[in-house]
């Protein structure tokens, strides 16, 4: 085969890698997602050992088991859920656009909820409102972008993207126009929250549950991703009911990336970056692909979340800052060592 | 898989049929009414100058497209009759553009064609393994599994597109120009592969083919659709739509037609 070899052949493919053992690429993500967990629970201003935190869990009574059970493990739980769920949504929008440089926000969602979030603020609503608001927001935007890209029944991938980047557009020009009218008291809060913030996130569970249902529901249709990534044509000869699938897709992935910045805010660069990191790392099966960025975004906003609110205590960073400060690094190191020099 | 949804095509029926079809784009046709019939072993051959609609009736045929008038059959009953997996396990389609926006390998790729015969939960097994190297080596490409398709030459990618139509192990191969980016040598190679393949014995293969050369449609065609671009069809046997008139008609240069070791060749003036 010296073509072969003239060529210059790219190392073992990673896909060939991570078929060869599955179970092991879930030992050591779910191990990873243990330890940040953990490391949650243990960090901050008052110092508990490790086996304390399992007392604690265990339904222990005592000051660090308070701070443990109330403050740390729902804000720990919060940040892993919305980075599992920016991730995950991620991934699936950039199998949906067939376009490796898609996140969450592109298509609006995040400025939708960002409207709705920072007019709840502006008019002094409580958070439970600001939540709520946030979450109508994103769905707003989901429809309109929706019905706008769908409205003569085609809709091309070019046509979803443009309409979802100007919808975008027009929600960041609204968001400016809040924050230049908002009260000085209340744009910092404003800002933290676009920035993404972990801190006011006290119930994590209802966003653990759409992760978990969202992969239930995704991962029987893993394969047809695989094939959708090949063109719409050759999808739809080899079987695949790509109408259905790709409004399922653009659907879920709405209502993952609207739960995810409801509860913490638009943390950036977690949606983005993550599924190209795994898919360096793994291959663009989306069988491995999907699960495996839910638990490294997981893992990766619960490591950026505590850091945030430890590595200048008491000072709070935006959690947001903090995953583009990790995550840039990481995904340029990994780039250049990729043998074709893209992602 | 599930055996009780299984639809099985009507015994000695046509691989392909197309009944009184008419296709329209926009305000234009782009074909008045025909009919055709494709057995096993038969190989039709698509012909026509740009634009005439080409790539439109195949994505007819292949049922990716509602025709304007008319019916289109394969295996004797209409695309709405096949659940969408079952007609892929009948009819494969070589589109035109492959795109690969993501890094995969040459394998994993061709592997691709190995979904409408997996089960909603299979993974791909040694043995689709094996149909998928051997699909590989028949086109040449043998070696080439751990590569990334996004490195390699348009050639090569088309061989890996038809490798991976080659998986999917289709009755019924609908081909849009098979030959792009391929050299002489493997224009050939190609169409001699599908040659053996729908030839087989008891295999009750058949193919379609949207082709720009003439020359290599005299060759390998058994039935040839011309379309002359102004909605009109020449649909029949080889040998009465190759004339050189007709073909002169539709592609709007003079052809002149001469006889070379038994064999019609067509030469532009």
């Amino acid at each position: 085969m010296p073509a072969v070899a003239l060529r210059g052949e790219s190392r073992l493919s990673p896909a060939m890698r991570c078929r060869r053992s599955p179970l092991a690429i879930a030992a050591v993500l779910l191990s990873a997602a243990a330890m940040a967990l953990l490391w949650a629970l243990v960090a901050g201003e008052l110092p508990v050992a490790a086996t304390d935190v399992f007392a604690a869990l265990a339904g222990e009574e005592g000051m660090g088991a308070t701070v443990i059970r109330e403050l740390r493990l729902p804000r720990a739980l919060a940040a892993f859920a919305c980075g599992g769920l920016l991730a995950t949504a991620g991934a699936l929008m950039q199998v949906l656009l067939r376009n490796p440089l898609a996140d969450p926000y592109i298509l609006g969602i995040s400025g939708g909820a960002a409207v709705g979030a920072l007019g709840a603020m502006v008019l002094g609503a409580a958070v439970f409102w600001v939540d709520v608001s946030a979450f109508a927001g994103a769905l707003a935007a989901m429809l309109l972008v929706f019905g706008l890209a769908h409205g003569d029944g085609s809709w091309t991938q070019t046509r979803l993207l443009l309409t979802g980047v100007i919808v975008a557009a027009g929600c960041g020009a609204a968001v400016s126009l809040m924050l230049a009218l908002a009260p000085d008291t209340r744009v910092m809060s404003m800002l933290f929250w676009m920035m993404g913030d972990a801190s006011a996130a006290s119930r994590p569970w209802p966003a653990l549950a759409v992760l978990a249902l969202a992969l239930v529901a995704v991962m029987p249709f893993a394969r047809d991703l695989n094939v959708l990534a090949r063109g719409e044509l050759t999808a739809r000869a080899l079987g695949v009911r790509v109408g259905h699938l790709r409004v399922a897709l653009y659907v879920l992935a709405s209502l993952l990336t609207a739960t995810a910045v409801t509860l913490v805010g638009s943390v950036g660069f977690v949606g983005l970056v993550v599924p190209h990191l795994v898919r360096l790392a793994l291959g663009n099966d989306q069988r491995v692909l999907i699960p495996a960025a839910a638990l490294a975004g997981g893992t990766l906003l619960t490591l950026a979340d505590t850091a945030a609110r430890t590595v200048m205590a008491p000072q709070q960073l935006p959690v947001g800052v903090l995953t583009a400060l990790i995550g840039v690094p990481v995904f340029l190191f990994l780039l250049s060592r990729s043998p074709r020099g893209t992602p | 898989m599930n055996a009780a949804r299984r639809v099985l095509p009507v015994d000695d029926a046509p691989l392909l049929e197309a009944e009184r079809l008419a296709l329209k784009v926009g305000e234009r046709w782009l074909c008045c009414e025909f009919s055709l019939s494709l057995a096993a072993g038969e190989c039709l051959v698509l012909l026509g100058p740009n634009g005439a609609g080409k790539t439109t009736l195949l994505h007819t045929l292949a049922g990716l497209r509602e025709p304007t008038v008319g019916e289109v059959r394969i295996g004797g009953l209409p695309y709405a009759a096949w659940p969408a997996l079952e007609a892929a396990r009948f009819r494969g389609l070589l589109a035109q553009q492959q795109p690969d926006p993501f890094a995969a390998s040459v394998l994993e790729t061709v592997l691709v064609g190995r979904h409408p015969h997996l089960g909603r939960w299979g993974w791909e097994g040694p043995q689709d393994v094996a149909i998928a190297r051997a699909a590989l080596e028949s086109v040449g490409l043998a070696g080439f599994e751990q590569r990334d398709v996004q490195t390699l030459s348009g050639g090569e990618r088309q061989r890996v597109a038809i490798a991976t139509l080659l998986t999917q192990a289709p009755r019924l191969f609908l081909l849009d120009e098979p030959l792009n980016h391929l050299d002489l040598h493997h224009q050939i190679a190609a169409l001699d592969l599908f040659q053996r393949l729908v030839r087989e014995d008891g295999a009750g293969r058949g193919s379609v083919l949207v082709l720009h050369d003439i020359n290599l449609a005299a060759r390998y065609a058994d039935h040839i659709i011309l379309l002359d671009g102004r909605g009109g069809v020449m649909a029949g046997d080889r040998d009465t739509v190759l004339r050189a008139d007709l073909l002169s008609q539709a592609f709007g240069h003079p052809l002149r037609r001469i006889e070379h070791a038994g064999r019609a060749v067509f030469l532009p003036d």
